[in-house]
Formats: C-alpha cells, structure tokens, sequence
C-alpha cells in the first residue's frame, strides 16, 4: 500500500462542481413539464381538521389540483424495523384528519408554477376542531411508561448514599432545528408504474426501500436519485412526509411534481434534535475517585412516531466507575417528530456528565483534567471488553500542551486580559467507532480512466473524494482521472451517511473492489497473446508476480515504468474496460472490542463584564479518531462541529409557542447559529492510531464527535469567567447579566 | 404573496402623483418583500422607486449632509465624510444586518422598516398592529425582543432600525414630498407611539416620498458612537443598543445626545439620559445616573425585564468610550 495520497490534505474532487453552482442539488433537475407542489400546513398542534374549503383555491390560475385527507390515495404505513428500513414519521401524510402538530402538511396545492400554487396554497381555508396541545416538557405530567434505557451495574443508589462527595444537579438541553442550508425537496416523476425520486437524502437505498413500503411498489419500481445533498445534519437520513406527498401528487396529476419543504417548516416538519432534562448524580471518594454516576434523562418525541434520543449511550463507559445506573423515559409532545441530529445521543448526553464533572472538580477543589485521569477508562467497563484504540490519555496531554492549560488559575474571574475576563474550559469528546455493509464497483476504462460507483452519497462530508483517494491509492491512477458516481439507488448498495460510518463502511469495499479489477487486469496481462506478461499455459511454475503501481501494470520486482500502462493491455483485447466489485459486512474483528473514538477539547471565552458580553475566544481540540484519510476534509468535520457547538451553547434554540405549537424563530434571521464573527481561532490536531480492528486503512469517521463536548467545555469556561454554572442550555445574557 | 400591479417610477413627481392608498413604494425591498412573502404587506401596487435620482450625498451650505432616501446603507457607512464626522451613524449601520441586507437597504427604507416580532409577522396571530383592534399575542406570548420603554397596553413591539438610533442622535431631519407639497419633519417628532393605534408607526401620509434626510453639522471635536449589545456578534437586532453624540470640554461634558435601540417601540431619544448630563463632570457616576434615569420609565414584561439593565449598561459603556481621552 503506498501511503502519499491516504492521509493527504486532498482538495474535494466535487469541489469546482459546488463552487461554480453546476452541482445538481435535488429540486435543481431540469424535467420538463414539471408541475409544483405547495404545502398547506396544519396552525395548529392538536385536533381534527373538520373541513377543508378549497373553492377558492381550485378557482385560481394554473392551479391543476388539491390534495389532501379526503381525497388522496391511501398511502401505506412504512414497515421500518421488519423490514430493515426507516422512516422519520409512521404515520404517512394525509392518513386521516389527525392534526398532531404545528406544521404538519393537511394539503398539497400543484399548480403549474411554483407562484401559482403558493398563491392558491394560502386560499385553502381549513377549519379545526382544536384541542390544548402539549408543547413543553415542562408542562407534561410525568411520565408512566416503559424506561427506553435502562442500564445499571453494581449499586448506583447505594453508592452515591454512602459516597463523601455527591453532586446531584439537573441539565436541560433545549430542542435545536437542523437547518442546513438547502432545504428538503423532492421531484416525483412516474413512468407507467415506476417512480423517479430526485431527492437530497443521506441514504438513497433506506429512502428507496421506505418509498417502495408506502407507495406500495416492487423495489425495483422506485428509483432515488441524490447526488448532492447541501448538507442533512442528521434530518435527511430517514424520508419525510414531503417526499410521499410529491409521490402522491406525480401520480394523481400524471406530471412530474417538485415539492420543496419552505425554511418557516423547515422547523416543523423534517425532524429536530429534542428537548432533553437529565439529572446527573455523581458519587466520589475524597480524592476524586468515582464511586456512582446516576443518569436520569427524559427526552420529547412526538404524537405519530416514538424517538428516542440514546443520551445515555456514552455514561457507562466514559469514565471507570463501578457503580452506574443510567434510565430514559420518553414525553410524547404535540411537536414534530426529532431526529437524529449531528452526534445524537452523546452531544446532549455528554453534557450534563462533563458538567457535573467539573461542578466535581470544583468540589474538590482539583483539576478537572486531574480528575478525568484519575478516572481514565482503560477498557469499557459496560461491555468488559477493550477498546480498539483509545489514546485519550495523549489527547488530553497534547491538547493541554498547545493550549497552555497549565498556565491556568482556578479562581472565579482571576484571569484577564486588559479589561476583559478570561475563563477557561476543558472536555473529553467521545463517538463510537462503527462500520456497516458496503457494495462497491470500480471500473477500469480503455481510455485510462477509473470509475467507483455506490448506492451512498456525499452529503458535504468528502466521500466522492476519500473513494477516489482509495482508488488512486491502489491503482496510481491520479484523482483526476477517477470518477465516482454516488447517490442513484440503481448503483450497487452502499451505506447511510450516517453516525460517522460512512467513511469506514465504504472503504474496505472500494479497496475490495479495486484489488479485484487490479488482480482481474494481471489475468489478462497473462493471458492475452503480444502481451509482455503473457504466460503459456502449458508451462508449469506460478507466472511472474504482477502488480499495478502509476497506472502500469509491471512485474513486482521492477520499476512501474519498466511495465505497461493499464489501458494498454484493455487495448490489446479490445475491451471498453473491466469491473471488480467488492461487498463488504460490519468488521468481525470488531466483535471482540469495544469501538469509540475519543478527543479533548481545550477553550477560551472572553468575558466583558460592564456590558455582560460573553465571545469564544479560542480553541484547541486534539482527537484520537483512527487514520486520517484526508487531512483537509476530516479536520474540516472537527471545526464544524465545534462551530456548531458553540451554537449549541451560546445561540441555539427553537422557541415553541405554547398555545399553537408554533416554532417562533423559524427563520434564518430569529434561530441563531454561529456566524464567523463568532468563530475564534481554533486548531485541530489528529493523535493518529489507526484501528485496524475496524478496516485495513485503520479509518474511522470523523462527522460528529467535534461536536460532542463543545458545550459544556464552553458553560465550564464560563462558569471559570463569571462564577455563574448554567445548567439550561443556551447560555443567555440574562443568566449572566446579575453576576458581575 | 398577493398579486400586485407594478410600475417604475421615472420622477418623484411621477412616484407620488401614482401612488394611491394601498401603493407601496420598493427600494431596497429588503423589509416590502419579506413582508409581502408572509401576507403580511397586502400591496395592490407597488412603485419602484430605485431609478429616482435620490442616490447622493451631500455636504450641504451649512456644512451638515444632505443624503438621498435612495442612499445605500452600504454606501454611507463607508462614506468618508459619515466615517469622519459622523461615526456614530457609520457604527450604527455597520452593525446591522449582513452586508449583502445592507448592499440592498436604502436609507427611507431603513427608516421605515417594520417590526421584528414575532406575532406581527404572521397572520394567523391577532396583532393590533397588523389588524387594529384584534388584540396582541406578544403581551401574553414570547416577549424576549420586544421593547421596555412607549409600549402600551395595545403593542410592545420594538423599532428594528439602528441606523435610526444613530440619526435620532445626530437630531435629523426627514424630507418628504407628498400630494400636498414638501415637509421637513425632525426626526424626533417623525415616530409615533403605539398608545391605542400601534399601526400608524409615523407621521407619513399614503404615498408620502421620503426624498431625503438632512443631519445639521455637529460643532467642532464633538465625539459619537454607537454601541449594539445582542446574543451573538454579528447580523442580529440590538437587545440593546445606545447611540451617543457628546462633547466635553476639561472634563466637563458641554452638551450631550443619548438616543437608544432595541428596547423602544420607537427609536429612543433619551432626555433624561441627557439632562443627567449636561454640565456635569464626566464620570462613571454621571454616567450611571444618566442610564438609571434613562430607563426609570421603562415597563418590563417576564421575559423582557434583563433589557432594562442591559440598556443600563450599554449607555454607561458607550459613555466611557466616547469620554476616555485616548
Ligand atoms: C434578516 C434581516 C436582518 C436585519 N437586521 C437588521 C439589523 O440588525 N439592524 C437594522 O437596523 N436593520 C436590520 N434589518 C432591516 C433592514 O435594515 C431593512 O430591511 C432595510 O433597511 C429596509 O430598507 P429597504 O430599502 O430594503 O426597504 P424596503 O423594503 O424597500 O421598504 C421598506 C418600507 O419603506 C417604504 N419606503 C422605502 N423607501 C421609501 C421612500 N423613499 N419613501 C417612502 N417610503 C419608502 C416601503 O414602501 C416599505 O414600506 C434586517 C433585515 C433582515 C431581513
Ligand atoms: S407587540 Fe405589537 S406588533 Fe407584536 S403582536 Fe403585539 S400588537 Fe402586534
């Protein structure tokens, strides 16, 4: 294996294609004689819809029909779990007159222009029978079901009774709306009884599977194409309702149909991360050793579907400890239903753990990194098995060391800088480590170029590149010379873009696939008459070894040069080219460990105390994430995410309005994420292992564990600025503004 | 969107002579088109005003400035004459939005701009503002945003502008031209007070033209600011913002104008902030008991109460910085 192009810092390969705008996003394909679909969307959270008046509406220029409960064709509910499959909602649109929350769809208005039918859209005049929705956990009684966690080892309660130190606090992560840039859309277009779906979506084959569940086709009758996606987040991983709408629709007007989700419902009807609260109770003995951790954690879901936020999934195994009890209940809201969001589970879940082991440190008057090493997990005590790699111990020290931790005072307000206050704040960042099936195929072409095709996507994250660096790392075919075609469920399987697998699912397949083009182009090398590889078959002895290095096929022992290049042999047998596919399962080796992925982040704020503004102010984060296969692109992902934690922490929330359900901020302008000017100057550094337990390049994904540990590394850094601990995320000027 | 007739307009005569009751005027439309998007602005008409020669500034005889209502926020925030003379205007602007909001918003425009909140914005909501008479959804509702100080029973909802804040300030003058002539109209006695008609926001009648606003020349050294406190550090509304235009003299403040953003229902020119000072010794004590007596009418609501000591703080920073003697 040559190593220059694995771990390079590699350019995206679809990186012109995006900047100059000729990257085809869903609802940009040219079909002709495409008719629109807009949304009539339910303003209230919880009743029945008594009548639907669409009189008005039908009347209005270019408008060709309106469908909706009472009219459209029943679609089926998705099978979901016995099928493998996933659907964000299992009540499908317009199943009946049910209104579960604010901004559900009740009708599609499809016009012959987008104008048209939003202008038609706001005459459709609908009348409810309204009823008090549910829309704040707070208000909720408390709830009586089944726990959907329920994790105990040894004695929590008894542990954290008899322990010297205890700290029994509750944390509230509020509910953050996705938002990426390009908003969800579908264009239905049918063909007799098959459906095209252009789609953004970060699994073409989950969405293939789930479309052809509720249209109630054969598999291979529905087809879904996404070939880039302006990011998902998480909230494009399973369809939504708009994408069967815009089915339905295709087929009732016998046209193409577009359906576009609007950013107002962007907030309401294609998932969100939920509202979680979390009593956190940690045991210690007098010098910082854990003797109990108690994780009590209630998370929201919605009326017509059950999700649950895993924010329990990282507490057993973070830390040693002996005693754990880690519970979750669920509270059906009248809100949409969430979803996964960037590092589900861990990113809310780690915060009331990594809080409180500071308000621990605090307690013991000791260093909270201290305390992290004197509770390091050196295997995972809630599957007793060891961990495929972990290096925290170096990321903690590495991160310490750029950021100068050392240098750090633990008195309340005791650091500055000219007039401003400086607090100082620390992390462990987890994610587990996981990978899934792949198929892949790679084509080598008569005119000198490769090809890898796969049923995944690229949903901004680099995977059309890291495929190609794979390629050309086993072939010597340079990146420009490699295509890879991705998002089109007609294409082999590959996997969801998902829970930071993608990257590590997929390569040992495209390795799999493009060793076996290789080993298939040396069998032709020996059995094609003129070629200088040729190899009678009568002679006994095994042929001279051949490889492919450069792009040449050459014997092992000699320079790539000295041999031919590929093409050349594909010429000498008139062949278009030659195909290798590989199809790759989960790791078995991983069966035996435990896989997570680990890193430390190391963070500065300002604090201005005269005018209460608080401003990140610098970042340092060090992550044990396997090889990196490409510098740029992972480095990229760990920014991200901690750019979006300092939303999490300082800016993000999605403000509910608790007599309709109504999402108040549901714009780009009133929901508040990080803007540049927020972003201090932050580093990345890789502590580079790689875990070969999970594939040959030792890879892992990098997608969300930036994320996770950002806020609390953040409200810690506060609390060291201004002496006041928020517990309920955001941080708000008016927690800090009494506190000077 | 409703379906509306549009017409250019080749002359401010032209402009006003086709404007009827239910006429909008676009210029920037940053605010017009948002709002039409929502059902929010029902236009029948619209005239498009961005051909008008109303696009220059100005020095004008007395040595203030004469700016055109077509004047790009852009462009006078960075105009040399507003970044020397007048600082607090070019900082009030520079602050709000994002740049390509302020390559398109024009100066009448900005002036004009409506309401953020929330329940203004959609119809579904009863607001006396958009529907006179319907009631108000925020009193009872979300109401982190919206203002402390002139709210009444019937609207709390605050004035967005802060480039406003910064002419209210600077004590301008709006010029207009209408079906029945020309007005000059201070900028202080332009915004109106919600009391029981929150929807008439100002003293323009239907299909009065804003040509341009005038700002008197400030007297020699005379220092201004603007200062924006809000969550985060960029392209959000004022929580809180204060706009100061003062002069000292050995320490002694000789005059001083201390208008506020982000919590009034109009932009907040504050009289008792700048009786606290007159003829005083500039000092954090001085300066203290001007933001106290500044805010002492304020009428917090639960969620809007942190603003009243925000803007406390925001006027008394302000001050030092335009007092420090560097
Ligand atoms: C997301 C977002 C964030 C924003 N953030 C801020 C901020 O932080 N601070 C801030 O101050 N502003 C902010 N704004 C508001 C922005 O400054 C205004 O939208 C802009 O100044 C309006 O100017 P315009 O020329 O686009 O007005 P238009 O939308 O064209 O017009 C607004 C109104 O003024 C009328 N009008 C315009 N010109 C004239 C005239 N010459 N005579 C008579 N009537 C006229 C129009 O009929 C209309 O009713 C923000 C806006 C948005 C959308
Ligand atoms: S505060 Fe004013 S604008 Fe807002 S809902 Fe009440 S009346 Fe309407």
């Amino acid at each position: 294996m040559s190593t220059s192009i694995i771990g390079a810092a590699v350019g995206r390969v679809d990186g012109k294609l995006k900047t100059t705008g000729a990257a085809r996003y869903a609802i940009d394909h040219p079909l002709d004689n495409v008719a629109y679909g807009a949304g009539v969307f339910s303003t209230i959270a919880n009743g029945k819809i008594v009548r639907i008046d669409t009189a008005e509406a039908e009347k209005m220029p270019g408008v060709i029909d309106i469908l909706h409960h009472g009219n459209a064709d029943q679609l089926y509910r998705p099978a979901g779990q016995f099928e493998h499959s996933r659907a964000s909602e299992a009540r499908p649109p317009f199943e009946d007159d049910g209104v579960y929350y604010y901004g559900q769809f009740i009708a599609v208005v499809v016009a012959n222009t987008l104008e048209q039918a939003q202008d038609a859209a706001t005459r459709v005049k609908v009348t409810y029978a309204e009823e008090k929705p549910l829309v704040h956990l707070e208000d909720a009684p408390a709830p009586t079901g089944e726990p959907v966690a329920n994790y105990s080892r040894g004695d929590a309660e008894a542990a954290f009774e008899s322990a010297p130190i205890k700290i029994d606090e509750t944390y509230i992560t509020p509910v953050e709306t996705h938002n990426p840039m390009e908003m969800h859309g579908t264009i239905a277009a049918w063909d007799g009884d098959k459906v095209t779906l252009y789609e953004t979506t970060q699994g073409v084959v989950n969405h293939q599977q789930v479309m052809s569940e509720v249209l109630g086709l054969p598999l291979e009758n529905v087809r879904v194409i996404s070939p880039f996606c302006g990011s998902g987040f998480g909230g494009k991983l399973f369809p939504w309702p708009h994408s069967m709408v815009a089915a339905l629709a295709a087929r009732r007007v016998k046209r193409p149909v577009k359906v576009y989700v609007p950013r107002s419902m962007m907030f309401t009807t294609v998932g969100h991360r939920p509202y979680t609260k979390q009593r956190m109770r940690l045991g210690a003995t007098a010098d910082g050793k854990l003797v109990s951790i108690q994780h009590d954690v209630l998370s929201t879901t919605s009326k017509v579907d059950t999700y649950v936020e895993h924010c329990t999934s990282s507490t057993p195994m973070l830390y040693t400890c002996p005693n754990v009890k880690a519970v979750q209940h669920l509270v059906p809201l009248n809100v949409g239903t969430p979803t996964p969001m960037r590092g589900p589970g861990t990113v809310p879940g780690i915060f009331p753990l990594e809080s409180a082991m500071d308000e621990l440190a605090i307690r013991l008057n000791m260093d909270p990194l201290e305390l992290r090493l004197r509770n390091y997990a050196e295997k995972d005590e809630s599957l007793n098995l060891p961990f495929s790699g972990k290096h925290l111990r170096e990321a903690y020290q590495i991160g310490a060391e750029r950021f100068g931790w050392s240098k750090r005072n633990p008195k309340v307000a005791s650091m500055r800088d000219g007039g401003l206050v400086l607090g100082w704040g620390m992390s462990t960042a987890t994610w587990h480590a996981g990978r899934g099936g792949a198929t892949v195929r790679v084509r080598l072409n008569a005119d000198g170029t490769a090809r890898a095709s796969s049923a995944t996507q690229d949903i901004g994250t680099g995977t059309y590149t890291v495929i190609a660096q794979v390629v050309s790392d086993k072939t010597g075919i340079p990146l420009n010379k490699i295509e890879v075609v991705l998002g089109d469920s007609s294409l082999p399987p590959g996997p969801t873009s998902g829970g930071s697998t993608a990257t590590a699912s997929v390569m040992p397949a495209v390795a799999g696939a493009t060793n076996s083009v290789v080993n298939t182009l040396i069998s032709i090398a020996q059995r094609t008459q003129g070629s200088p590889f040729y190899v009678k078959e009568t002679q006994g002895g095994d042929p001279p070894s051949l490889k492919m290095t450069k792009g040449f096929i050459h014997a092992a022992d000699k320079a790539p040069e000295s041999g031919v290049p590929f093409h050349e042999i594909l010429a000498m047998r008139r062949l278009s080219g030659i195909d290798g596919e590989a199809k790759t399962g989960p790791s078995e080796e991983m069966h035996k460990f435990s896989g997570h992925s680990f890193g430390s982040h190391f963070c500065e704020v300002t604090w201005d105390p005269g005018i209460a503004r608080l401003r990140v102010s610098r970042w340092v984060t060090v992550m044990d994430a396997g090889r990196i296969i490409n510098r740029k692109t992972a480095t990229n992902q760990i920014l991200g995410g901690v750019v979006m934690g300092i939303g999490m922490a300082l800016l993000e929330e999605t403000l509910y309005d608790p007599r309709n359900g109504k999402p108040l901020n549901n714009n780009y302008g009133d929901y508040l994420v990080s803007t540049n000017a927020d972003v201090p100057a932050m580093e990345c550094i890789f502590v580079e292992y790689p875990d070969l337990n999970l594939n040959e390049y030792g890879a892992r994904g990098v997608g969300e564990i930036g994320l996770a540990g950002v806020a609390s590394a953040i409200t810690m850094a506060v609390y060291h600025a201004t002496g006041v601990r928020v517990r309920k995320l955001p941080v708000r000027i008016e927690d800090l503004l009494g506190h000077v | 969107m409703q379906s509306f007739e549009y017409r250019q307009a080749r002359s401010p005569e032209g402009a006003i002579a086709n404007a009827g009751e239910k006429t909008r005027f676009i210029a920037g439309g940053t605010t017009l088109v948002d709002l039409m998007k929502l059902d929010v602005e029902r236009p029948a008409s619209v005239i498009d005003i961005n051909g008008l020669p109303l696009d220059r500034i100005e020095v004008s005889p007395d040595g203030g400035l004469k700016i055109g209502a077509m004047v790009r926020n852009s462009d006078l925030a960075w105009n040399a004459n507003v970044r020397q003379r007048y600082a607090v205007l070019s900082e009030a602007l520079l602050s709000g939005a994002s740049p390509q909001l302020r390559n398109m918003a024009t100066t009448g425009g900005n002036l004009l701009q409506r309401t953020r909140c929330y329940y203004f914005r959609d119809t579904n909501y009863k607001c006396n503002k958009r529907e006179p008479g319907s009631g108000c959804s925020a009193i009872d509702g979300f109401h982190r945003i919206h203002a402390v100080l002139g709210g009444s029973e019937h609207c709390i909802a605050t004035h967005p502008s802060d480039m406003a804040v910064a002419m209210m300030a600077l004590e301008a003058t709006v010029h207009t031209r209408g079906a029945k002539g020309e007005r000059s109209i201070p900028l202080n006695d332009f915004y109106l007070l919600p009391g029981s008609t929150p929807d008439s926001e100002n003293v323009l009648e239907p299909g009065e033209l804003i040509t341009h606003v005038t700002l008197p020349p400030l007297p020699q050294s005379t220092r201004s600011h603007y200062l924006k406190l809000r969550d985060r550090a960029s392209y959000e509304f004022a929580l809180a913002s204060a706009a100061v235009v003062i002069r000292t003299s050995g320490g002694r403040i000789e005059f001083a104008r201390v208008a506020l953003g982000g919590v009034g229902t109009k932009p907040w020119r504050s009289r008792e902030a700048e009786q606290e000072l007159h003829g005083h010794e500039a000092n954090e004590r001085i300066f203290r008991a001007a933001a106290e007596a500044a805010l002492k009418p304020a009428k917090p609501l639960r969620d809007n109460a942190f603003k009243v000591e925000l803007a406390k703080r925001v006027i008394v920073r302000a001050l030092e910085n335009t007092t420090q003697t560097a």
